[in-house]
């Protein structure tokens, strides 16, 4: 059981940090509502960006053949990994063969999935994140919080402690513009050293076989162009048509991720550097699965730029961690329980159900909905606490008695004026812990419209 | 080999097919490009140089950068202290200061600018230098990035990439901070 509700009240507990936490974020999301307000046809580049990943889905076997064929005539090598632990061997094996004992990373949330730092730090060989949100996280021996901003849950004061015993900073030094310093120095280090570059991919060219990643750092580039051996993994939702389409796809992403008309850098690789060599890992991990599912599949068209998250009121005073998945917010809510029903069947719940992320998704899933279905799967196939299954039960028996359920009110709004407090706020009564219950008003609206309606 | 399984079980979960749609040709502000690009490249940290100036490029190096020791370029109208030529391993770019290369779009929405390997010699030069120049004609500017992307081949040579400022981070507390892992500062000379 993953227990959301749980974690998510250990992580208010602190209301100051909650307080940071959630303004830290909807900083994010207003940045995103400027950087949207620039482009007259924002709407309608959403609305593209839904259409061209419709079509994507609806023809992935063909471009991914297709994006094959390209690669290899470029002259880059193609690896097929039906899951995390296929993905994770293949990526190894090419490592292993060039006898690679050091290897840099960009940010990728598909290796993360995939576990593979943990995989190849077993096997001896040294990983470093290069983000430095990841980094942080990384020596902090944490998973990220939000796809976007790993480490947006940290306070400059801790990240201090932790260079400081880690890089040997200055005791007591926080100050964001010192610590990203000693990070570069520190990194700069470790990209001279790396054999080999492992990076996420943002865009997959069928047209051309090649991958388009997104950094505003610079840490990937750096990383693949020293290493004499580059390895880009990619889901198969990843695929793009054509170039032309990254016109679209460009535009929407910095924007909503980070309310930037762009990210500083949108690299595409193609082919290998001279006497270097070039791997793209296809990985479906789940997500065929995904695909099969109809009402679910769109949450497939995800270009992960974290808007839903900035904009949640959920996340934003819960934390990425309460969601116990690498993907958190109201995306990795719908993506989970396709992953594993019974393990995150309180995910959808970690909702109100505002659409404020269906509202700002760049490419139109329509994430609040899935939810709402999800919600449904998860009472159907028995996997509701408790507590909440009988009162739905009870719930629905009531309503299924209309002179039950009229007289069940009359008493119910009576005993509400007069019972003392201390009796209503009891334990059965969750949704009281933390807030007044409404007044009870003196008649239900059946019996107002009755005396009304003919006068 | 996973490949035709998972294609195969791809073949099975798939929607029908639905088009893909047009894209179609936006309108383009009435603004001036120059002045249009210079305003959202400075919005993300670079600095922009229209040149009105009668120094000469050499010049204009010099005084932007009066400490720079290590000089790299591809162009040969630049004076460089490195020869890019000698250079076989992108290793010993490590203590490049300054980098200066030609740029062949600019996006005046976002200050995008698009060099590919050509341009750079080496892939790593315009990441590992400590501050980049790049030098772009006024008539390579487009508005947007649909026109940018009709006007480039991304698959002309082996990498090409957008460059929209100086590398930047703000993972630490949401604090901007310029010169993260690459190019401190970004200097475009508009000519």
């Amino acid at each position: 059981m993953n227990q959301h509700a749980q974690k998510a009240a250990a992580f208010i507990r602190n209301a100051e940090r909650t307080r940071w936490h959630d303004d830290a974020l909807w900083m994010v999301r207003s940045k995103r509502d400027t950087a949207t307000h620039d482009i007259p046809e924002w709407e309608q580049l959403r609305e593209l960006g839904s259409l061209v990943k419709n079509n994507v889905l609806s023809k992935l076997d063909e471009y991914l053949d297709e994006f094959e064929a390209n690669a290899q005539k470029n002259g880059v090598q193609v690896h097929w990994a039906a899951d995390a632990e296929e993905h994770n061997r293949i990526v190894h094996d090419i490592l292993a063969k060039k006898k690679i004992a050091r290897i840099v990373k960009s940010k990728s949330m598909l290796t993360e999935e995939c576990h593979l730092n943990e995989y190849l730090i077993e096997k001896g060989i040294e990983v470093i994140d290069t983000d430095l949100g990841e980094r942080i996280i990384q020596l902090k021996e944490e998973a990220p919080s939000h796809i976007v901003m790993p480490a947006i849950h940290l306070k400059k004061e801790e990240i201090g402690a932790l260079f400081h015993e880690k890089l040997h900073t200055e005791k007591g030094a926080s100050d964001p513009q010192y610590l990203t310093e000693s990070a570069r120095q520190h990194l700069r280090e470790k990209f001279l050293q790396a054999q080999a570059a492992v990076t996420g991919v943002n865009f997959g060219i069928a047209e051309t076989g090649g991958v388009v990643v997104c950094t505003n750092e610079g840490n990937a580039d750096m990383g693949v162009h020293l290493s004499p051996v580059q390895i880009h993994c990619m889901g198969i939702e990843k695929i793009i048509p054509k170039a032309e389409h990254l016109g679209i796809f460009t535009r929407l992403l910095g924007r909503s991720a980070t309310g930037q008309p762009i990210t500083i850098y949108t690299s595409h690789h193609h082919r290998p550097k001279p006497g270097g060599e070039m791997h793209i890992v296809i990985v479906d991990n789940g997500r065929t699965d995904q695909l099969g599912r109809k009402d679910f599949r769109n949450s497939l068209k995800c270009i992960r730029c974290g808007a839903c998250m900035n904009t949640c009121p959920i996340y934003r005073r819960s934390g990425g961690h309460s969601y116990g998945y690498t993907v958190p917010g109201p995306i990795g809510s719908i993506l989970t329980p396709g992953k594993d029903l019974k393990k995150y069947s309180d995910l959808p719940f970690a909702s109100t159900l505002c659409g404020s992320c269906s509202d700002v998704c760049p490419v139109k899933i329509d994430i609040h909905a899935q939810l709402y279905k999800w919600r449904q799967v998860i009472a159907e196939e028995g996997h509701l606490p408790a507590g909440k299954k009988k009162s739905m039960q009870m719930t629905s028996w009531l309503f299924a008695r209309p002179k039950l359920y009229r007289m069940a009110g009359k008493w119910g709004r009576r005993m509400l004026r007069l019972l003392p407090k201390g009796l209503i706020y009891n334990r059965f009564n969750t949704w009281g812990r933390d807030r007044d219950l409404p007044e009870a008003p003196k008649e239900s609206f059946q019996e107002w419209y009755q005396k009304n309606r003919r006068s | 080999m996973s490949k035709q399984k998972m294609l195969q079980r791809i073949r099975q979960a798939k929607p029908e097919v639905t088009p893909l749609p047009e894209i179609p040709g936006f309108a383009v502000p009435a603004e001036v490009l120059p002045i249009l690009f210079k305003e959202n490249s400075e919005k993300l940290g670079s600095r922009v140089l229209l040149t009105a100036s009668k120094l000469n490029l050499k010049e204009q190096v010099l005084q932007l950068f009066p400490d720079a020791k290590k000089i790299a370029s591809p162009l040969s109208e630049v004076d460089t202290t490195v020869d890019l030529g000698d250079i076989s391993d992108p290793h010993e770019l490590a203590d490049i200061d300054v980098a200066i290369i030609r740029g062949q779009i600019g996006v005046a929405e976002n200050g995008a600018i698009w060099v590919d390997e050509q341009d750079m010699q080496h892939r790593v030069l315009p990441f590992i230098t400590q501050h980049l120049v790049i030098l772009l004609s006024q008539d390579k500017l487009v508005y947007n990035m649909h026109q940018a992307y009709a006007k480039t081949q991304v698959d002309q040579t082996g990498f090409g990439v957008f460059i929209a400022g100086p590398s930047k981070t703000a993972d630490i507390e949401q604090s901007l901070v310029i010169g993260a892992q690459g190019p401190r500062s970004l200097t475009v000379i508009l000519d």
